[in-house]
């Protein structure tokens, strides 16, 4: 890590002020050659500075510089960002500026890898890290901050002390097998403690399920036959005329997405062409990318028509839908009921052309995934695919070593799934080297942090 | 004169380590204090014991002594662990002391390119960091090529009892006083271990029936993988068991100041696993009782070693803690209990090899490596003798992995770790002890021993042959199908097991736990060995656990493969931990996979190694 990095660490196009982060060894003479003003290779750590960047012949950019030296940076390494004011042409510019003078353009993550390698963050907080700067909400960002403050950390060393407590006890049984100082552990003994871990594994797992919400939001896709007003109620949701809506049938032959707020999480609306078998060839392309969507959604809304009887079609999506999350939203129920429904079924009635039923159907939205109730600071929660999979898999172990127990199989072989499990959990901690994690984690960082 | 390899002490390390050049092929002198002391046993009268049992096959598979000795010099044989699952079982033999170091000298007399010396050795020769012979305590010199230090305790060793402290080795016999200094004056670290023994009992003062007798196994069993049982399982002898009690703690506790180790007249680290009984009373405040095993020392004296009473204690003390114990109210002790305090190097500063890092061609093995067992010093003893012979012969050291032997984790531990107390090897230790079993040690390590001619051409046709064996049975499991027949299906229903279905072939009903093989046995008839029906019905029953810890071997495998250079610069790569650039820079790790395993090398070090010897070595 000798050179020095750049890259504009705000995001491109918005906002009136632009930050260009310069980290290494000589970021402080990078930007003292083109700053006009203090000499900043000779001014204390962390002050801010006013002047212009100047190319020698004119001033680019009035600008503020905060000069920040090693070690007490986010990468450890000094560390110089300079606030522009002039848009993105002219904070181009000195980007541009810095990177003839030396500087080398950052790898998307290099900042937060040289963080991670320089030993100024953990690898659960490099992942958090990554959380906090793609956090789009308050919510997101709390989630990313418990993440650095190691909560996990915790929750996880308490569950690896369990396990090794057996192990350990496991050990002195078949190490010292003539000795009477330790408690036999039994293969029914090992099941009844490790139900207890099997749980403190499992509301972990839960809890990320939540925070994946939080995350990521619900991504909800509205299904139906042409024309029965899928549209309409996405356009009633926003309040705002996203989706071309129109009388004649097939008319959304794509997908439109569009994103709205419930209760402070995400929720990401996706309107499907309608479903019907078509020869037209454009909207056929339309009708399988929607029975995609289907699969992808986390909850269907399945819009059906209250004047008309159920069609072929209609059976058929009522099928396709008994596996998955759903709501059937019945429309158009100022119009006489022709519409016979199996037993059983529960549905929210409305009509989207004068706004009805459309809180109920938010409210519908609100208790499925227990919205009310959710309070992200006292969620413990798994940042990512990798985190929840190592979990996931310590699960596993436990599961396959209780399983085991209930057939005697003996101890000392149990001890290889807890051993698993344990290993699990130490990688995720980033207390035992897995190999290749570094490359595939840093992929994940954004340019400039 | 001038041999190719001179051997320095005739402990369990010297033995192997003389015999095994020998046996290679190359002219070697073994040099000990007292040829009556070969092979000597100073502490408890047994060979094996959990793991280190699995050590003692794995040392007869690379052509050791230790397993065929103990064959022939045993009086009680036990499988400990029989009951638990088959990766933790362990012979383990009571030894007779007197005859174990008879037949070890009698195996080393008719090893040819052998002789033996006695002398006492003060120094060695080095010229240019290479070792060119030994300097005995007369001033003679006597050169070789190879040298292998097996010293034992007997490095500047003082034997301690209450507040006396007296010069000298395990059976009051003269210590080396300047090897180790010399040692140090070549740039080594020594470090000072303890360790310590019971009191020894005249049998005919123990009232025996006061005490509960330990059996040996009604099966037979044997170390090696080319002996027949010479023993009768009816001739065994038996052990006792007793118990400390409130009288006993009392006069420990009472007492605890005037031991060596309270009274801090001791400054060498002693072994948690093995304490001494004021420590365990100590440590161990609420127990009521410890258990006391009684184990006869030898068919030719009148001498009971009392396992697990080790301690300090002064003489007056140990009288009182002795006759305290029920059945030895009135027994005579014939020597009294010691700790001994002596030197070792920091195994940090030897290679996986066993060769030093500081002199080339010296290597030791051994407790002067900080290791403690005899089991763990033959294993020492053979590797370090093996690698001479083949640094003599320019071929590549054997350096078994941690996958493929005890001895392979214990090397690993010791030049990886480094140990702050004596190293005793315990199942714990070995992460991969499904595979490192005592029914396959010969699939793990003959083919190692046939490569570096370790072994017989016998002993490996006597390989070839166990390996078809195993072939042939699990083919006979998978052709043979059951048959139900009214005689069979009371057979299952006795045993209160599941029928199966018809046809269902001995492969998968071996598979279901309840069903063994002797069950099968029971069905029609297995002609195979015992040892055969043992490693097919593990490997058949275990198959998922097996396949499970061979996919970790694979991980661990794949770190191991990857190489440090042997001459990188720790202080290039800027970014480390400073404890972790001095702990890789003092051990310089062979491999990511060894790094690892350093303690206080955290996963962060080991991520910005990998990715410095990517980006420097990436062409290569």
């Amino acid at each position: 890590m000798k050179d020095t990095i750049v890259a504009i660490a705000t995001a491109s196009g918005v906002g009136a002020i632009s930050i260009i982060r310069i980290s290494g060894p000589d970021a402080l003479v990078l930007a003292n050659t083109m700053f006009k003003g203090k000499d900043l290779t000779k001014v204390a750590s962390h002050t801010i500075h006013y002047g212009y960047i100047t190319d020698g012949f004119e001033d680019i950019d009035e600008v503020l510089v905060m000069v920040m030296l090693s070690p007490k940076t986010y990468t450890t390494e000094d560390t110089v960002e300079i606030n522009c004011h002039g848009g993105i042409a002219t904070t181009n510019k000195v980007l541009e500026l810095l990177l003839k003078k030396g500087a080398r353009l950052a790898n998307p993550g290099e900042f937060t890898e040289r963080a991670f390698l320089n030993g100024r963050i953990d690898l659960l907080e490099a992942e958090a890290v990554s959380d906090l700067i793609e956090s789009k909400n308050e919510k997101q960002r709390k989630l990313a901050l418990n993440g650095i403050n190691g909560r996990i950390t915790k929750i996880v060393q308490t569950i690896k002390e369990e396990i090794l407590n057996l192990i350990a006890n496991i050990e002195v049984n078949i190490d010292y097998p003539e000795y009477e100082d330790a408690i036999e552990v039994t293969p029914i003994y090992l099941k009844e403690h490790l139900e207890t871990t099997k749980r403190e594994l499992e509301l972990l797992l839960e809890n990320s399920e939540i925070g994946k919400i939080i995350k990521s939001g619900i991504d909800i896709a509205l299904i139906g036959r042409p024309n029965v007003g899928k549209s309409s109620i996405l356009n009633a949701l926003l309040n705002e005329d996203k989706a071309i809506v129109t009388d004649i049938s097939g008319t959304t032959r794509d997908c439109i997405e569009a994103k709205m707020n419930l209760k402070g999480i995400e929720i990401n609306l996706i309107d499907t062409a309608g479903i019907r078998n078509t020869d037209d060839l454009v909207e056929q392309i339309g009708v399988d990318k929607s029975k995609q969507m289907i699969n992808n959604a986390d909850l269907v809304i399945l819009v059906l028509n209250n004047n008309e009887e159920l069609t072929k079609e209609d059976k058929e999506l009522l099928e396709q839908i008994t596996e998955k999350p759903h709501i059937i939203f019945i429309n158009k129920e100022d119009l006489q009921t022709k519409i016979v429904l199996p037993k059983n079924i529960e549905v929210v009635k409305g009509n989207t052309i004068a706004l009805e039923g459309l809180e109920s159907l938010k409210q519908k939205i609100i208790e499925l995934y227990n919205l009310d109730k959710i309070e992200e600071k006292e969620l413990t929660y798994l940042s990512n695919i990798r985190q929840i999979r190592l979990v996931e898999d310590a699960l596993e172990n436990i599961k396959e070593a209780i399983i085991d127990a209930e057939k005697e199989i003996p101890v000392d072989m149990l001890e290889i799934h807890l051993r698993k499990s344990f290993d699990n959990l130490s990688i995720l901690i980033g207390e035992k080297y897995e190999d290749e994690l570094i490359d595939k984690l840093f992929e994940n960082f954004c340019l400039g942090k | 004169m001038k041999y190719e390899v001179i051997v320095v002490g005739g402990g369990h390390a010297g033995c192997e380590a003389a015999h095994i050049t020998a046996f290679m092929g190359h002219s070697t002198l073994l040099i000990t204090m007292n040829i009556r002391n070969i092979a000597d046993m100073p502490c408890n009268p047994s060979i094996g014991g959990t793991a280190k049992g699995v050590i003692v096959r794995d040392i007869d598979a690379l052509g050791g002594l230790m397993g065929r000795v103990a064959d022939a010099s045993h009086f009680q044989i036990k499988m400990l662990n029989s009951k638990k699952g088959p990766a933790v079982r362990s012979l383990r033999c009571q030894a007779d002391k007197a005859t174990y170091p008879k037949n070890m000298l009698k195996e080393l007399e008719k090893t040819k390119n052998l002789e033996i010396k006695e002398a006492i050795v003060e120094d060695i020769v080095v010229e240019n960091n290479k070792t060119k012979g030994v300097i005995l305590e007369n001033g003679e010199i006597i050169f070789c090529t190879t040298l292998i230090l097996t010293t034992g305790t007997y490095l500047k060793s003082n034997i301690l009892r209450g507040s006396s402290s007296i010069e000298g080795g395990p059976h009051g016999e003269a210590r080396s006083n300047h090897l180790s200094d010399n040692l140090k004056r070549l740039g080594f670290t020594i470090q000072r271990l303890k360790t310590g023994t019971p009191p020894r009992i005249k049998a005919s003062s123990i009232d025996f029936t006061k005490c509960t007798p330990e059996y040996g196994d009604n099966k037979y069993y044997t170390f090696s993988h080319d002996t027949k049982p010479i023993y009768k399982i009816e001739e065994q002898q038996k052990c006792y068991l007793v118990y400390t009690n409130e009288s006993t703690h009392k006069i420990i506790m009472d007492n605890l100041e005037k031991s060596s180790m309270y009274g801090g007249y001791v400054t060498g680290i002693g072994p948690r696993y093995c304490p001494s009984i004021e420590d365990k009373l100590v440590r161990f405040k609420d127990k009521e009782r410890h258990q006391l095993f009684l184990e006869p020392e030898s068919l030719y004296y009148d001498e009971w070693y009392v396992q697990g009473f080790s301690t300090s204690m002064p003489e007056d003390v140990q009288e009182l803690m002795v006759h305290s114990l029920k059945g030895l109210e009135n027994a005579v002790i014939t020597k009294y209990a010691y700790a001994i305090e002596y030197d070792s190097i920091n195994p940090l500063e030897i290679k996986p090899s066993l060769e030093t890092k500081i002199i080339e061609n010296l290597f030791t093995a051994g407790q002067i490596n900080g290791t403690s067992g005899y089991e763990e010093a033959a294993g020492q003893g053979l590797l370090a003798g093996i690698n001479a012979a083949a640094k003599l012969e320019n071929k590549n050291p054997l350096i078994l992995k941690r996958n493929e032997s005890y001895l392979g984790v214990l090397i690993d531990d010791l030049v990886t770790k480094g140990t702050q107390e004596p190293y005793r090897m315990l199942t714990s230790r070995a992460e991969y002890r499904l595979i490192l079993r005592h029914d396959n040690a010969d699939l793990r390590l003959r083919e190692y021993g046939w490569k570096y001619k370790t072994i017989t051409e016998e002993m490996y046709i006597n390989y070839l042959n166990h390996k078809k064996e195993i072939k042939k049975l699990k083919e006979f499991l998978e052709n043979t199908k059951l048959e139900i027949t009214e005689k069979i299906l009371e057979k299952f229903k006795q045993n209160d097991f599941s029928i199966p279905l018809n046809k269902t072939s001995f492969l998968e009903l071996l598979k279901r736990p309840e069903i063994t093989i002797e069950f099968l046995d029971s069905l029609k008839s297995i002609n195979f060995s015992d040892q055969v029906k043992e490693i097919v019905s593990i490997e058949i029953k275990y198959e998922g656990y097996i396949k499970k810890m061979k996919k970790e071997i694979e991980r661990m495998l794949k770190l191991e493969e990857k190489q440090i250079p042997k001459n990188i610069d720790y202080k290039k790569i800027k970014n480390l931990a400073s404890e972790a650039r001095q702990k890789l820079e003092a051990i310089r790790p062979i491999s990511i996979g060894q790094a690892s395993r350093i303690s206080g090398v955290n996963p962060a070090d080991i991520s910005i190694l990998a990715i410095y010897l990517k980006k420097e070595y990436a062409n290569e």
